[in-house]
Order: C-alpha cells, then structure tokens, then sequence
C-alpha cells in the first residue's frame, strides 16, 4: 500500500480537476468594500490545434430529449421491392438520406442511428429543440427523390446565378427509378476511385439522348435538394452504363454511391415510434432533480453523522468527492442525460454509503472485539471487501442487463446507475481509507 | 432477538402483503402501457380560463372518428388522453378541432408507439428479467462456492432467488391494485424500476449471506439454525443501514423530482423496502428451512 500522502494527493488532484469541469456558466458578481468581482465562468473546452496535435473536448452536460424537449422518432423502411442482396445497400442509402434531411435543417445536435432488430430495419431519429417540428418530421419520413438535370441554354444562361437551380434549370426525364444501382469501382488502367452508373432499358435510352445533346457540357444529379455531382459529358453514352470519373478518394466515391443508391434503391419509410416533449416539462424536471438530489445527499450527511460521528463525517467528505467526480465523468464522456438518468444517479449516491456503512460498522465490531483503532481500520476494510464486491457486482450484472435489452431511456439510466457504482467503489474504498489513515497516524 | 424460531411468522407477513397483490393481478391484471401495448398518447393543457370536463373531450375526440381509449384528468385543465395509434395528420387535426372550440391549447407531449415495438418491448421485458435470475444464481453460486461442506452454494443461489421473486410479486402485485383503482401504467422505467430492485434485493441478501458464510467457518460445530440467526441479528444494523440511505435519496426524489418519473420511484421504494425486509426474514429463514427438510 503506498504511502497515504501520495494517495491524497492524487485524489485532491482528481477533485480539482472534476470541480473543474463541473462547473455550469455562472456569473459571479459581488461588492464587497473596494473590491468588486464581475466575471462569467465558463464550461471548459480544450482545444488544441498545435500541427500534427488536434484535440477538440467541450465539457458540456449532454441532456435527452425529456429534459431538452424535442422529438424522438423511430423510423421502419419497407424493404419488399428490394430483394435480399441489395437490402444492406439500400438501409445504408436510406440512412444517408435520413441524415442529410435532418442535418438540412440546422438543427442543433440532431442524432441519427442505424438500428437493424430481427428483420426489420430501423432508423432512430432523435432532434433536440421544438421549433419547426412537423415539418422535420414530414420531410425526414420522405422517399428520396433523384433527379437528373441539364445545364441551361445559352440563351436563358443567367449572369449571377444564386443557387444551382439556377445553373441547372431543366430536369429530364431521367431520375432515381431508372438508375439500377451504382457501385465504386476502380480505373483499369489508373487503378483511381471512381463511380459507375447502371441505367434500365428506358433510362438506358435517355440516358443516350441526354448525353447526345449535352457533349462537352455537364449534367447535374440532385437528391431531393443537394446537388451530388455534375460530371461532364465527353461523349454520347449508349447501353445504359456511365463511370463519373474525377479525383475521388475511396471514401469520396463510396459517399457519392451510397447517395446515388438512395434514389435508385428507394425505400419508403414509416414513422412506427414517435414522441414529442415539450421544453417547458423539462426543464422544470431538471430543477426538481438537482432539489431532490440536494436534499437526499443532505439527509445521507446528517445520517452518517449522526450514526458514526467523527467517521461519518469523513465519509461525508468522501461522498461529496463522490458526487463531484461522477458528474464531472457523465460530462467527459459524455453521456446524455434522461431525467431517469438522474433518477439513476441519485440513486447511486443512495448506493455510495453502503460500502462506508459495511466498513463502519465492521470497524465497531473489531474494536469491540478488542482491537485498536488503526488495526480496526485495516480489518474493517479488509474483512467487509468481499461483500462490498458481491453486491456491487450483483447491482452491475443487473445494470449490463438492462442496458442490453433495453432502448434509450432505460440504458441511460443503467449507464449513469454503473458509472456512478464504479466511481463510488473508489471514493467509498480508497478516498476514506487514505483519510482515515491520515487522521490516524496524528 | 430470535428471528429463526419465528420464521413462519414472518413467512406469515410476506404472504400478507403478497396475497392482495396476487389477487389484484389475477382478477384486474396489470395495466400495461403504450409502450407495450402500442397506441398514442396526448397529454395537453386547455386555456385555463375555460371550464372543461372529460365528457366534452370524449365528444370531441369521437367527432374526428377516433375511438377513445382513456381519458385522465391531471387537474388544472391538463389532461392525458391515450387512443389507439393514430396518424400525424389525424393528431393535427385533433388538436385544431381543440383550438377551435377552447381558443388555447398546449401540447405538453406526444407519444405515438406502432404495435410491432410494443410486442418487442414486452418480449425484452420478460426476457430480461428472466436472464437477470438466471445471472444472479450464477453469480452468487460463484461467489459463495467456498462454502464450507455440507451445504452448498447452489442454495445460496436458489434462497436469494425466491427472496428476489417474492420482491419481484410484491412490486407487481402493488401496481395491479395501482392500475386497478388509480389507472396507473406500467411502462418501460417500471421494467427498469423492477430489474434495479432485483440487483439491489441481491445486494442486500448477499450481506447477510457472507455473514453466515463467515460464521460458518468460526462456528462450524454449531446448529445451523442457530449460526443463521447469530448472522441475521449481527447484520441487522448494517442490512437497515444501507437501505435506509437509498430510501432516503428515494423519498427525497418523490417528494421534491419530477412528475414523469413519480411510478418509477414508487416502483423503487416499493421494491427496495421489500427487498430488505426480504433479505433478512425471507431469504436466510429459507435456507434453514430446505436444511430442515433434507
């Protein structure tokens, strides 16, 4: 066991830099006499920008959608049109889409994931923020639509043009059904990335005909609004099948074919889960929270006090290390919270305890057994371990469970019940452990 | 204190509390929710200035065709109403027919679940409670595999399973009579309320347990019921202890947290009450018990 002092060192240091982190904006403003403070305290970001070095962290509290307000959607693509080789290609398509619609609207922090249960393909869709819901909702739930475009005639050319509209006025009749699918694929002769294009037999013929009249020129690809690609045109292409060639990374050419999937591969989404909270419900819950939260980790003081005096209140110093270093670690890692999340949370500090309750009262017994007080101490420690162990273990084993059969709200809170079981083994052991044995040395 | 001699008595008074329950879940069931059953749910608040009652509400939903599941006054004109899964369009509809008639209404949440994930999320329940029993018997036959001979840790294992199952009943049979005379639901947290009472009840056996474990191995000479009961009444204070922490943090979060997660708190008092009682009258009287009968 290394030396007490160290030890206490490095926990004083994990405290500050948890406080650190802890800390909300607040200002502070106060006179007192000649001095006058006027300062806003920040949340702390790193970022660092230092050549090959990039480190971007911000320290914010992540908040779910009960307490931010917003809406949840979960999304089902029906896969019938699609036989079975192309369905992967066509939900990573759909996905793609999903993303770029919701992003469209400049919605802070919107989330979107892939969830594949059994056989059916689900999109979870999760927007933080109230304003202009249903329109998001309607927009997102959308097939998407490709579309191919040409370039305007000479004559009706327009001399600022403001948007790609403009540049490219005239759709064709080509679009998304009669692209068959595209894939990447790689220069025989180059070996570079590139994306290649397979037309229907009707699409193959106006496909022809719109690469007939536009040699030299280039041809747009829209989906929905977002221009894709405008390739040039060299030739007249018969046969229905096209390579768009340009410096594409690997990557670049996969993104191009995944969104040109989208239109050729279209699968039509259902909304088959959907809530929708109101700002207002959540922030008073989150003020009721940090109440409650105070009020229960007051009571715990006054208890362990009141039960084990002098050791209560090292143990007091402990939990309050506790609280500070769990929270200070669901911001860095960050984890979202859900007013359950809370829940989970203060329940932990309820949990926190257990562990000093078990070694105090082993302790008791020790001394009453006839030890001296560092002995007891060290017994205490040792002999209660094993359940402390047991039962923290059991608590985890159900926490894991819960979060692998479980969605969203459920898993937040056994992330914040685990993460906060974890953290309060190390303050209960070795945060009053290193202060116990300090006090008593003196 | 001889809690072993009267270990029927408190047999007596876990059947007490459990047999109501039973009842309630035989006769009326549980009341599950959207998140299990599927369907919508609107909680709105009208225009404080207007005179509502739950009737006219009910016509006014029927007048769009849709058929009303339930309607629940929160008082001070919020309301919560749950229909069968309703579209988008329909809800916009409802809710302009309600601006039209009351001048002001505010949508505090709108929870539409289709039936598909409503029969998942009951199937992830069972499963996981089941798997949780499972791990827990496993963990602590593991745990307690040194147990000195002739007992075994397997009935470590089973005894704190049917202390966790009679907490498991408890919690459920509480919220049938809840369901059936306040209309509470059950919903996802109430699974989650339940898989944290089983981790916790555990938590609290496995105290006891090791006590017993430890006396076993100083006492070995000694009747088994009377190590039980010399570890039951050491642990009693600690057993309390721990609990009264988490209850206290739990009230605090009743009285003083938010509206959404009141049934899951009571969900976790509940449980956690009975998961200490359980600990200590259930689970180690049990034991001595099956070694009574072998």
């Amino acid at each position: 066991m290394r030396r007490p002092q160290f030890i206490l060192w490095v926990i004083l240091f994990i405290t500050v830099i948890a406080m650190i982190i802890v800390v909300p904006q607040t200002s502070i403003k106060f006179n007192l006499g000649p001095y006058k403070i006027d300062r806003t305290l920040h949340p702390r970001v790193i970022s660092i920008n230092a050549g090959p070095l990039r480190l971007y962290k911000d320290f914010r509290t992540r908040l779910g959608l009960d307490l931010s307000g917003g809406t949840h959607l979960v999304l089902e693509a029906n896969m019938l049109g699609i036989t079975s080789d192309d369905r992967d290609r066509a939900f990573a398509s759909s996905v793609q889409v999903v993303e770029r619609r919701v992003n469209l609207y400049g919605l802070a922090e919107p989330i979107v994931q892939q969830a594949k249960v059994g056989d059916s393909y689900r999109i979870i869709v999760e927007i933080p923020g109230v304003a202009n819901i249903e329109e998001a909702v309607a927009l997102v739930g959308r097939t998407a639509q490709l579309t191919f475009w040409e370039e305007a005639s000479d004559s009706a050319k327009v001399a600022t043009p403001s948007s790609y509209r403009d540049i490219y006025p005239v759709q064709t009749n080509l679009s998304g059904k009669n692209l068959k699918k595209a894939n990447v694929s790689f220069d025989p002769n180059t070996g570079k990335p590139a994306v290649s294009l397979e037309f229907d037999q009707e699409g193959a013929q106006i496909f022809e005909q719109l690469t007939g009249r536009n040699i030299g020129k280039t041809i747009a690809i829209f989906l929905d609004q977002d221009l894709l690609s405008a390739p040039q045109v060299n030739e007249a292409i018969a046969g229905g099948q096209a390579v768009i060639q340009g410096d594409f990374t690997t990557q670049a050419a996969k993104q191009l074919s995944v969104a040109l999937n989208a239109g050729a591969l279209p699968v039509p989404l259902t909304v088959v889960e959907q809530r929708q909270i109101g700002a207002t419900l959540g922030s008073e819950s989150i003020q009721k929270s940090i109440i409650a939260g105070a009020i229960g980790l007051f009571i715990i003081g006054l208890f362990m006090v009141v039960n084990y005096g002098f050791l209560g209140l090292i143990a007091d110093v402990a939990l309050a290390t506790y609280a500070l270093v769990t929270f200070a670690l669901f911001k860095t890692i960050p984890v979202t919270l859900t007013l359950a999340g809370i829940a989970g949370f203060i329940l932990s500090v309820g949990m926190a305890v257990d562990a000093n309750i078990l070694i105090f009262e082993r302790m008791k017994e020790e001394m009453r057994w006839g030890k001296d007080r560092l002995t007891a101490l060290t017994l205490g420690f040792d002999r209660a371990f094993p359940s402390i162990r047991d039962s923290n273990i059991s608590s985890l084993i159900t926490c894991a469970i819960l979060y692998w059969f479980g969605t969203g709200i459920v898993r937040g809170f056994a992330i914040t019940l685990a993460v906060g079981i974890i953290v309060s083994l190390f303050s209960a052991i070795t945060v009053t452990k290193t202060l116990l044995r300090l006090v008593y040395k003196h | 204190m001889n809690i072993i001699k009267n270990k029927y008595w408190f047999f007596l008074i876990s059947g007490l509390v459990i047999v109501p329950g039973l009842y309630g879940l035989i006769r009326w069931g549980i009341r599950p929710g959207i998140d299990f059953t599927g369907g919508t749910l609107l909680e709105f608040k009208i225009n404080p200035q207007q005179t509502v009652n739950n009737n006219e509400i009910r016509q006014l939903v029927n007048g769009q065709n849709i058929e009303v599941g339930s309607i629940q006054s929160t008082g001070g004109n919020e309301f919560i109403l749950r229909l069968k899964p309703i579209t988008k369009e329909e809800k916009e509809k409802l809710t302009s027919a309600m601006i039209d008639k009351y001048g002001q209404v505010d949508e505090e949440r709108y929870e539409t679940v289709g039936p598909t994930v409503g029969k998942e999320t009951t199937e992830n329940a069972i499963k996981a409670v089941v798997v949780a029993s499972v791990a827990i018997i496993g963990y602590i036959a593991l745990a307690f595999r040194k147990i000195p001979k002739p007992y075994s840790s397997w009935k470590f294992g089973v005894a704190a399973v049917v202390a966790l199952i009679h907490d498991v009943l408890v919690v459920i049979g509480i919220f049938s009579l809840l369901g059936h005379f306040y209309h509470v639901e059950i919903d996802g947290l109430f699974i989650t309320a339940l898989l944290t009472v089983m981790g916790f009840s555990v938590h609290d056996t496995i105290v006891v347990f090791d006590r017993i474990r430890e006396n076993l191995r100083k006492m070995g000479g000694a009747p088994f019921a009377q190590i039980v009961n010399d570890s039951i009444v050491q642990t009693l204070t600690r057993s309390l202890s721990t609990s009264l922490t988490v209850l206290f943090t739990l009230f605090a979060l009743l009285l003083f947290g938010g509206e959404s997660i009141r049934w899951f708190v009571v969900a976790l008092l509940v449980g956690i009450a009975s998961g200490t009682f359980s600990s200590i009258f259930n689970a180690a009287p049990f034991l001595v018990v099956w070694d009574e009968i072998s």
